[in-house]
């Protein structure tokens, strides 16, 4: 029987890298023995685009695509297709949730120096990954075609009519009409559709480079270069254990905390009192009248409180644009700003730390602010606050190198 | 790639040659896609001019019509609204409304109109496209005591006054659009065309 198995296998393996791909990246791919919990959110990750995925499809069974009837689809779905509600709720929860999972990866690669030599294309990759998703939920949300949908497309789509010279051609270009009509919709959904495959080969390759550098650790030290030799194999790093069992089976139980999170908040509070789902978004797009109060979705609404930050300067407002898109590409830049010797927050001095949690303060105060309607107050806490975000990258690489830091052991630490 | 009698200039230059050729080739693909999202025919032709009866239109009311899918007001100033416009002058940007883009030159003048008591504008702010809130009120509570009846921007805080000019300090950097327009008759305003006459 077993030398049957073995054969079928090696007549594939002949054809198909098969078992090689298996041990490669997983039976004999060998991660470091210290992973804590930080390290569930890759997983995590790439289980919800798969929940993204496949909602997003059986959604799209339903879904009409047209000004007239988006809507309504939406509503049919919620009401008269069986079983609709739950794969709706699944889809928006999900995004919400995808954000989530993203902020807490990036958050844990500033806390491991993962961006750091030599994962310093696996964070730009990361980077890329991170603007795809972007564009997919700004696009997935117009289509429920609600108030904040409709509003909400209209004004970031202008942001591209702010760039000087080109930027009315290019917004009716994006738009594919002179305001946010059926053409726009339907052109949104065409790229909402597409985009979460192209994520799909990002994290492909994403993995590709994380394989071929190996997985980072809360040390920060590099299991490649220590001493070789464990229970598996005399050559493989003396602190790495294999993916297969030992993580997957770890990274299961992440899992089933996360769909515990997950449906909680699925069946008991979709709408996440209006920041998962908002209000305005539950009547239908009314292009004559902006409801009394916008904001994004949560997860972008950093990046708009600095939009709203930055006063129009030459009379236009393209400062704004360039502070809220640079907010997001200075990330690409990060692995050459840090010029601590060491990698992880364990070894960094107090400096950085305080940098670091300054940062994520700022990170969730201009969150807040974004969803808060535009006073006086609010635009003075986003300028400070938008400095702040900016000053954690700006002066890292004077903070960084001066920071007094801990000797770094030789081996990975408990 | 040093093989005898293979001539190298000679491949380099095909090479490059198939290369360049390829390459404006592939340009050109792209040019049916790109043009594609551009807005279609009839998209372009719906642009006709609309009708607005103002009879009905009481004094301090505001009338929304859709334009080129975009709402323009038509708001009925009274007398009071119209004199406090002046006491607007220097807390705007562009009081003159010297910016000639933002309205036809039948309309510069100090209340941007045709009749002063009928102003009308885009209704879409010229931040980022939001259509600010009519607030006909002087000196509500969260707009301040100096508020002479305008317009609010819930977006992003951008104010206007009855004028649809702009006040300094907000993120909208002109004053609201007033598009082409001409009376037909006393009490109906046709939106979208002037027939070259004011």
């Amino acid at each position: 029987m077993s030398a049957e198995k073995t054969e079928n296998l090696s007549w594939i393996d002949k054809r198909f890298p098969l078992t090689e791909t298996w041990k490669g990246h997983l039976a004999e791919y060998y991660a470091p023995k210290n992973l804590n919990f930080w390290s569930f959110f890759g997983s995590l990750a790439i289980l919800t685009l798969l929940i993204q995925i496949v909602t997003g499809i059986w959604l799209a069974m339903n879904y009409k695509p047209d000004a007239a009837l988006a809507f309504a689809s939406v509503e049919y779905i919620m009401r008269d297709v069986d079983w609709g509600w739950l794969i709706r709720y699944m889809h928006s929860t999900g995004a919400s949730m995808f954000f989530i999972v993203i902020y807490l990866h990036m958050f844990r690669a500033l806390l491991w120096g993962s961006y750091r030599k030599p994962r310093e294309l696996l964070w730009i990759i990361g980077v890329i990954i991170y603007l795809a998703m972007m564009a997919t939920a700004f696009f997935g949300y117009l289509l429920p075609w609600g108030q904040m949908s409709y509003w909400g497309a209209q004004v970031i789509v202008n942001l591209f009519a702010a760039v000087p010279v080109v930027g009315d051609d290019l917004s009716v270009w994006v738009r594919g009409d002179y305001v946010i009509s059926d053409a726009t919709l339907n052109r949104f959904f065409a790229f909402h559709f597409l985009l979460p495959f192209i994520l799909a080969a990002l994290v492909f390759i994403h993995i590709v480079a994380l394989h071929h550098v190996g997985s980072n650790n809360p040390d920060g030290i590099e299991i490649k270069d220590g001493p070789k030799g464990n229970r598996w194999s005399p050559k493989a790093p003396a602190d790495g254990i294999p993916f297969h069992p030992y993580y997957t089976v770890k990274d299961f139980m992440g899992v089933v905390v996360f769909l515990a999170l997950f449906s909680l908040i699925m069946f008991y509070a979709p709408t996440m009192g209006g920041i998962f789902l908002e209000a305005p978004n539950f009547q239908p797009a009314n292009p004559m009248l902006t409801p009394p109060h916008i904001a994004p979705v949560w997860y972008f609404t950093p990046y708009y409180a600095m939009l709203r930050a930055v006063p129009p300067m030459w009379g236009s407002q393209f400062p704004g644009v360039v502070v809220m898109f640079g907010a997001i590409l200075i990330f690409f830049v990060l692995p050459w700003l840090d010029r601590s010797p060491v990698k992880s927050i364990r070894y960094k001095g107090p400096v950085f730390k305080v940098a670091l949690a300054i940062f994520a303060v700022s990170f969730v105060v201009l969150a807040w602010l974004g969803m808060q309607p535009a006073s006086d107050l609010s635009t003075l806490l986003s300028q400070i606050f938008t400095v702040l975000y900016f000053a954690f990258f700006l002066l890292m690489p004077i903070y960084s190198s001066l920071d007094k830091t801990k000797p770094v052991p030789e081996r990975v630490t408990a | 790639m040093s093989a005898e009698g293979v001539n190298n200039m000679r491949r380099r230059v095909l090479v490059a040659a198939t290369s360049v050729i390829g390459a404006i080739g592939a340009g050109y693909a792209l040019v049916p896609f790109v043009a594609s999202m551009n807005p279609s025919a009839r998209a372009r032709a719906a642009g006709a001019p609309v009708e607005a009866d103002v009879s009905k239109l009481e004094p301090g009311a505001l009338l929304r019509v859709k334009w080129r899918g975009k709402p323009v007001w038509v708001v009925h100033r009274t007398p009071e609204m119209i004199t406090a416009l002046a006491t607007n002058d220097p807390k705007l940007v562009d009081p003159q409304s010297a910016v000639e883009s933002q309205q036809p030159a039948y309309c510069q003048n100090p209340t941007r109109s045709i009749k002063p008591e009928y102003l009308v504008a885009i209704g879409i702010c010229t931040h980022l496209g939001c259509s600010p809130t009519y607030r006909p009120e002087f000196g509500p509570d969260d707009l301040g005591a100096d508020w002479k009846g305008g317009f609010h921007c819930p977006c992003h805080g951008s104010r206007f006054d009855l004028a649809a000019r702009v006040f300094k300090n907000v993120p909208a950097p002109t004053n609201l659009v007033i598009p082409k327009h001409t009376y037909l008759n006393a009490t109906t305003i046709l939106i979208g065309e002037d027939r070259g006459a004011a």
